[in-house]
């Protein structure tokens, strides 16, 4: 018995030795990042640029617990279950010590659950479900955007100073579209109860009928529209709104288009005075934007976009989580990671211990045209926490195995 | 309602543009009987195209024109070097084989034009006359439009003066209606064809460029236009132009008004029409039947038990397989789990394709339905995992009966359209009934119990399942019941005469397809961790189709080659390139370039040299 | 005792009427060759009594029973062999398992998903591929066959499921004019030994004055003369159909 018993537990330590080894920091620390880069080129290019940017950055400054970091990406074609599958490869094959990426909410969820079933901290950057750190949170998912609740709501803030009674929706047919209609009217009705939302329209993503829509949202005879269509259905929506006049002597406010992903292709024809959540990128003046600005035009010769803030706080974020951890051992890294304050081009932020969201917060403002582009004007920063609701709501929202 | 008009001409001008795409599609397919799945890359093409060439040009109208007919030329060259390049070698090939060609040449297309012109959307700026409008009815309505609802019918008018009153029109009509005997003739058919594709791309082409001003250049028109097109080619019956404009027409304008009174029909409208269409006119609005009589001569080889060295293989491959996880990393075994699960799905399409000889463009139907009923059994009872199991054939059996009663009534590319819209209502409504199928969030939390979690466990447990359906429906090929259905595929009119009930055959075999492939639903999303309307997309019913013709129709072993291929070759090339469509589209056109019969059939072929079938 | 009772079948295409009150009737073992000028309603007859059109009006019974405006498939079971114009066989089976498959059918052994058909029924089949003179063959695949063979492998399969009456739709077209007379005398030899009444259509005037017992003649839909082989050759009505009453011809 005696001889068996110590027999195994030599056997288990000499197993147990390369993975002790590797934490106490021989190699590189990696992080396994997955996102949609050939389903989504136009976002995740410059997101995948400033990564590399922060990287290089965090390892010239010696890396993290005195080890390099280490950036490992793969595709996942849009799909959930590549995702699942690839992040298995990035685990066990590629043996990465963080899970990152997604940026499509179905596939962002995905990787909570297989982060939660395989306990492994899963840091997700771009996902804006609510549900990500609320009803299907776990305790190893981390989210850094400010999610579709926190944008939603600062737009309803701004709706409300607005004179408009009577308000009418566009939105994406699929969950993203419709959380943030629901968040939108619920958060707008409760500071003006006057408002009447009197019609929507819900066009599959990516296949606006734009002609149609805008003819039947005319039909409606609205104050005020809530837009939350992006992309290319944003494109085809302004055409044919300027041109049939929608918004002309009407309120519109709008999830996202101040970005520059979708503001740029908007060229000549980007609308004026829409209220939008964005990113006013080379405008803002702060000290930790310009270095980082000046930093990405030198390496790669081009503008940052959101998705490069996005990307760029994420490895950041990561780092100063693995740092305050002291480990990159599972359990002590989630504990490191609640509360960790990092800092990010847009200012500092946390990952909070009450929800794991991260707190980088949204820049609201008006769209204007200058030399013939879209940007964003009248804009300002509001920082995440302010955009969350009380602790017990959240509290409420979490299930309680996500502790 | 003072909105009604421009309402209206909104819907007109949708509809032109939906007859402009649709008109080359149709027109290949009648002639060519080629599903052309690359038809959207042609527009999206011809949209990039146009860009770069009215860009550079001067703003004016005249310019513009000039613009647009140089990007038709453009596009309808491009059609030719694909006809002569690709499609040329396929044409002996079985029909859906052409399809299978089609498909690598969009993913093909679609890393040319990333490369080519990069991931930004690209909008054309619109000069003062583009973006004019009138007044109608107390609202504005652009010009651009009107001129697209000019435009419908002058290119209606221009196809059929060229078919009607031109002596290379009349062929191509006579070709629409038997091409052999054009070929009897003397016609030279492989120039008639390549005019045609030419033809059909430059509108492509000039649909691309005329959608400009009101949208753009990006990457999403190929896949977004590719599902319409189809639709309105099917409902107007393929083949018939005046059909594909009757069709736009309905479509345009149902979609205009849908949207007004049920907002969120969006995702289902044009299936629900292509659905109605087809069961009350199985050959569309316009369509003839297929000629059915000469299609029977190209016929499947015989089936024979497999050899004795062929047996031996198998196993030595199953010994192998079951071995595998004690020399593989937990990855590699999540990736031979996936491949288990492909085995199911490709025997299970092609036990309904092969020898059912119903070609499935929606097989990722059942797939989903099996794994929403384990997981929603999960959710609601908590039902573990066997019963899970269980119930995901059951329900997968019984939806494909459901839609089955439909689909065994039609025939040929029909048949298949039906079961892509069928599987498209599916998709909308997991997509859609967020209440009970979580939306395109999906299913979460959907394990295996303990005790099954290890990827190897789990493993063998897929392993032993998909040897168990793929034998299953082997024994069942090989019974009374194989041959009947194959009897049914080979001659229905000698079947009936010999007294079988084809319909019932087909629609049983249909039943089983479906309850198959809905285990396999289920395994995969144990194995997953949850389930997502993805599942059911077009892109997952098209790799089923991939992996049976890799593998090859007619023999039984295909499928299995097929999956193991594709999943593998897929695998890896995600994980080595960016340029994974690229690769993966040359690697599939080449394939069905050198194997017109499959990977297994090829096999088959080079093993029966010399020896007689 | 007729086998096949046929009365008042007629059949209208919009405003056509292409076959009008035809009626007759076959008795077992014999030979009924239907003939006429093209148009005449041939076929439209023989799609009726095989199931693929249904009959404005009139009767059909087989041995006493109904089988009028039945589907193809009913009217098989009831007992009707068919053979087609363009051969259909089941080109993915061996010459023996297309045999053995009309032989499943008609045993009702066709919904079976686990024992293999493998040897089921082969001697039986064997037995009627040797009676067509197909034994050698059985092994092969149908696509290899020679176009005599795949005739007589139709032949076989229709009398897979031991018809009571045979209908032949221009059993010997695309034939070499010795390979008809052997199939006919085939035919005729299996119709004696089994008692199959066989209704054929034909437009080889050899073969049909060569093997047939009796001869229908339609023309425009009507039946205008039944007899044997001497009875029609003599009928001026025929002879004016086919050859013409001479008034035009000019003379030369």
């Amino acid at each position: 018995m005696e001889v068996t018993r110590r027999l195994i537990l030599g056997a288990s330590g000499s197993l147990a030795l390369p993975g002790l080894l590797r934490a106490q920091g021989s190699g590189p620390i990696r992080i396994g990042e997955i996102n949609s880069y050939t389903a989504q080129p136009a976002f995740t290019v410059p997101y995948r640029n400033a990564m590399q940017l922060a990287v290089e950055q965090v390892n010239a400054k010696g890396g993290v617990l005195g080890r390099q970091l280490e950036l490992i990406t793969r595709d996942d074609a849009g799909r959930p279950q590549d995702a699942v599958r690839l992040a298995g490869e990035l685990v066990n094959d590629q043996k990465v010590d963080v899970l990152a990426g997604a940026y499509l909410s179905n596939v962002g969820l995905a990787l909570g659950e297989y982060a939660a079933q395989n306990k492994r901290l899963y840091i997700a950057g771009e996902p804006l479900t609510d549900s990500m750190v609320w009803e299907k949170g776990n305790r190893y998912t981390f989210r850094l955007r400010p999610s579709t609740y926190m944008q939603a709501s600062i737009l309803a803030e701004e709706a409300a100073k607005l004179p408009a009674k009577r308000w009418v929706t566009v939105s994406p047919n699929y969950e993203f579209g419709q959380s943030g209609v629901k968040w939108f009217k619920q958060l707008l009705t409760a500071r003006r109860p006057d408002v009447q939302f009197v019609g929507e329209q819900w066009p599959a993503l990516g296949r606006v009928d734009a002609g149609a829509t805008v003819q039947a949202l005319e039909g409606m005879r609205p104050e005020g529209i809530l837009n939350v269509l992006f992309g290319t259905d944003l494109t085809n929506f302004v055409r044919q709104g300027n041109t049939r006049g929608l918004f002309e002597r009407r309120s519109v406010v709008s999830l996202l288009t101040g970005e520059p992903e979708y503001l740029d292709p908007l060229g000549d024809e980007a609308p004026e005075g829409w209220i939008v959540t964005g990113y006013p990128g080379e405008m803002i003046d702060t000290p930790a934007h310009k270095a980082f600005t000046s930093a990405y035009r030198a390496k790669f010769n081009a503008k940052p976009m959101c998705g490069s803030l996005v990307g760029y706080s994420l490895i950041n974020s990561i780092a100063a989580g693995i740092a305050k951890a002291g480990s990159v051992e599972v359990e002590r890294m989630v504990e490191g990671f609640r509360g960790v304050r990092f800092d990010t081009p847009a200012g500092q932020a946390e990952y909070r211990a009450i929800d794991q969201q991260g707190t980088l917060g949204v820049y609201v403002g008006k769209t204007a045209l200058r030399n013939n582009v879209g940007v964003m004007t009248d804009w300002r920063y509001i920082d995440g926490k302010d955009l969350l609701p009380a602790d017990e709501v959240v509290r409420g929202l979490r299930p309680a195995s996500a502790s | 309602m003072d909105s009604i008009l421009p309402q209206l001409l909104t819907g007109l001008a949708t509809a032109s543009s939906l007859f402009l795409v649709a008109s080359g599609l149709t027109i290949i397919f009648g002639v060519t009987r080629i599903v052309n799945f690359s038809h959207g890359s042609l527009m999206m093409l011809g949209a990039y195209i146009g860009w770069s060439i009215l860009t550079r040009l001067p703003r004016d109208p005249e310019w513009f024109v000039l613009g647009v007919v140089a990007t038709v030329l453009a596009t309808a060259l491009i059609g030719v070097l694909l006809e002569v390049v690709v499609l040329r070698r396929v044409y002996r090939a079985p029909e859906l084989f052409q399809l299978l060609a089609t498909f690598g040449v969009v993913l093909i297309i679609q890393d040319v034009t990333l490369w080519l012109w990069g991931a930004v959307e690209l909008p054309l700026p619109r000069p003062r006359w583009l973006r004019g409008f009138v007044e109608i009815a107390g609202n504005r309505f652009p010009l651009y439009d009107l001129i697209l609802i000019v435009t419908g019918p002058v290119v209606l008018g221009l196809l059929w003066l060229v078919m009607n009153r031109t002596r290379w029109g009349t062929l191509v009509r006579a070709a629409t209606l038997d091409r052999e005997m054009v070929a009897a003739l003397g016609v030279d058919q492989r120039l008639l064809f390549t005019s045609v594709f030419a033809l059909g791309a430059g509108l492509a082409g000039l649909g691309g460029a005329l959608s400009l001003p009101n949208a753009s250049a990006n990457l999403n028109i190929d896949l977004s236009v590719i599902t319409d097109a189809f639709v309105v080619v099917v409902v107007g019956g393929l083949g018939s132009l005046t059909g594909a404009f009757v069709a736009s027409l309905l479509i345009g304008i149902l979609q205009a008004f849908g949207i007004v009174l049920v907002p969120k029909i969006t995702l289902v409208l044009v299936f629900l029409v292509m659905a109605v269409v087809l069961v009350f006119r199985p050959n569309g609005l316009m369509g003839r039947p297929q000629s059915e009589a000469r299609e029977a001569s190209v016929a499947a080889p015989v089936v024979r038990p497999a050899p004795p060295a062929l047996q031996l293989l198998g196993a030595a491959a199953l010994a192998l397989a079951a071995v595998a996880p004690f020399f593989v990393g937990d990855y590699y075994v999540t990736v031979l789990t996936d491949a288990c699960v492909a085995i199911i799905f490709a025997t299970s399409l092609h036990f309904m394709m092969g020898p059912g000889g119903m070609a499935s463009f929606g097989h990722a139907a059942w797939f989903g339905t099996g794994a929403y009923a384990a997981g929603l059994l999960l959710h609601w009872l908590g039902a573990p995992m066997p019963l899970g199991l269980l119930a995901a054939p059951v329900a997968a059996g019984i939806v494909a009966a459901l839609f089955g009663w439909f689909v065994v009534r039609l025939s040929g590319v029909y048949l298949s359209m039906l079961t892509l819209a069928f599987a498209q209502i599916a998709w909308a409504v997991s997509f859609q009934w967020v209440d009970a199928t979580g939306g395109d969030n999906g299913l979460l939390g959907v394990w295996p119990p303990d005790w099954a979690r290890s990827p190897r466990t789990y493993y063998w447990i897929a392993l032993v399942l998909s040897v168990g359906v793929a034998l299953l429906l082997r024994r069942a090929l090989y019974a009374p019941y194989g041959y009947a259905l194959r009897a049914a595929r080979d001659s229905a009119m000698r079947a009936r005469s010999i007294g079988l009930d084809v319909a019932r055959l087909r629609m049983v075999a249909l039943v089983i397809a479906g309850a198959a492939c809905g285990l396999g639903g289920a395994i995969f999303a144990y194995g997953k961790g949850g389930v997502f309307p993805t599942y059911i997309s077009i892109p997952h019913s098209v790799e089923a189709l991939l992996m049976v013709l890799l593998g090859g129709l007619q023999t039984v072993a295909g499928p299995i080659a097929g999956a193991l291929v594709y999943t593998g070759l897929a695998d890896i090339l995600v994980r080595s390139t960016d340029l994974w469509r690229l690769v993966l589209g040359a690697v599939i056109v080449l394939l069905v370039v050198a194997f017109p019969e499959g990977i297994a059939g090829a096999a088959r072929r080079l093993w029966l040299r010399g020896r007689e079938a | 005792m007729s086998v096949l009772v046929v009365q008042g079948l007629s059949k209208s295409f919009g405003g056509v009427l292409a076959v009008a009150d035809v009626s007759f009737a076959v008795a077992p073992g014999e030979m009924l060759a239907l003939i006429g000028p093209n148009g005449a309603g041939k076929s439209t007859c023989f799609n009726m009594l095989g199931g693929q059109l249904p009959p404005d009006r009139g009767s059909v019974h087989l041995d006493g029973v109904a089988i009028t405006g039945l589907g193809p498939r009913a009217i098989a079971r009831h007992g009707v062999g068919r053979t087609f114009q363009i051969t259909a066989t089941f080109g993915s089976m061996t010459v023996r398992e297309n045999v053995q498959m009309a032989i499943l059918s008609h045993r009702r052994e066709v919904w079976q998903f686990w024992r293999p058909v493998a040897g089921r029924h082969a001697e039986e089949a064997d037995a009627l591929l040797a009676q067509v003179g197909l034994g050698a063959q059985a092994d092969r695949a149908t696509g290899v066959l020679a176009y005599g063979d795949l005739k007589r492998l139709e032949l076989a399969i229709a009398l897979g499921n031991a018809p009571r009456l045979l209908l032949m739709d221009e059993p010997t077209a695309g034939m070499a004019p010795a390979e008809r007379i052997g199939l006919m005398h085939l035919t005729r030899r299996l119709a004696t030994e089994r008692g199959v009444a066989v209704l054929f259509t034909e437009h080889d005037m050899d073969v049909v004055f060569d093997v047939s017992d009796r001869i229908l003649v339609l023309n425009r839909g009507a039946l205008i003369a039944e007899g044997d082989g001497p009875a029609i050759r003599a009928n001026p009505a025929v002879r004016e159909i086919y050859l013409g009453t001479g008034a035009t011809s000019g003379g030369h």
